[in-house]
């Protein structure tokens, strides 16, 4: 079956906002870029970018007791693929989480800021939007070379 | 995720496979914690079969190497899948890892 991607891909997917879901969006990302016909480096990017995103709000957004939703939706659109992750936890800073120091020794590291450094290294864009009402918004943008 | 242990004389190979995510690493962590806490204190991880690790992987795999050494042991990576050795690369990690292409000569270091 051959897929005609010239009006390119949108998809979503909503899940509980829990760890055991990551691997549901794994397959979802994967699935898209393959029918978006991004190569597997670029998959795995993306894959990356995205885990450590819902990572992030599912352990600091969300409450574990009562977690929300995540929304995801993807946009393919030639070479180009945007991923928006929707979700109504408690919102942060970015400005303000630390990057972790790579250069350090064993002793002293400090992964702290990990997954947001990962986000900003796979993807092309990044970019948070934080509202009191409609909830927190993650648009990342991955290019395929 | 799935975690096999095969214990040596001088150290302890356990074999990891599929997805190491912050679902899974916790799971992870403890089955390497487990053999410090009973005394095995030389760990060659085998990660071949590694199709994903995030940086809640990462942070186990540096918290083992870390009570690894403070126990006077360490803990060597062998067999890296491409995806394990492309996200310790993006994270400049390489040089606090020993890494073996061949899991003899990892059990063998010992």
């Amino acid at each position: 079956m051959s897929v005609d991607v010239s009006m390119g891909i949108k998809r979503t997917l909503t899940v509980p906002g829990c760890f055991e879901s990551l691997a549901a969006i794994a397959d979802f990302i994967a699935e898209t870029g393959l029918d978006a016909g991004f190569d597997q480096d670029t998959i795995f990017h993306v894959q990356m970018a995205v885990d450590e995103a819902c990572s992030n709000v599912i352990e600091h957004a969300y409450d574990w007791q009562e977690p929300g939703k995540i929304n995801l939706q993807c946009d393919c659109q030639g070479q180009e693929w945007v991923v928006v992750i929707h979700d109504t936890g408690t919102p942060f800073d970015p400005a303000l989480v630390p990057e972790p120091n790579l250069n350090a020794s064993l002793e002293d590291i400090k992964t702290g800021g990990l997954g947001l450094y990962f986000m900003r290294q796979l993807m092309d864009q990044v970019e948070f939007t934080f509202d009191a009402e409609k909830g927190n918004k993650l648009r990342m943008i991955k290019r395929e070379v | 995720m799935e975690v096999g242990i095969t214990n040596y004389k001088r150290c302890s190979l356990v074999d990891v496979s599929g997805r190491i995510d912050s679902n899974t690493a916790p799971e992870f962590e403890a089955s390497l914690q487990k053999l410090i806490k009973n005394g095995i204190h030389n760990i060659v991880v085998e990660a071949s079969g590694v199709e994903f690790i995030s940086s809640a992987g990462l942070r186990s795999l540096l918290s083992s190497v870390k009570a690894c050494k403070k126990e006077g042991g360490t803990l060597v990576l062998a067999t890296p899948s491409k995806r394990v050795v492309e996200v310790m690369d993006l994270a400049g990690l390489n040089s606090l890892f020993t890494v073996y292409d061949d899991v003899t000569a990892a059990v063998g270091s010992f």
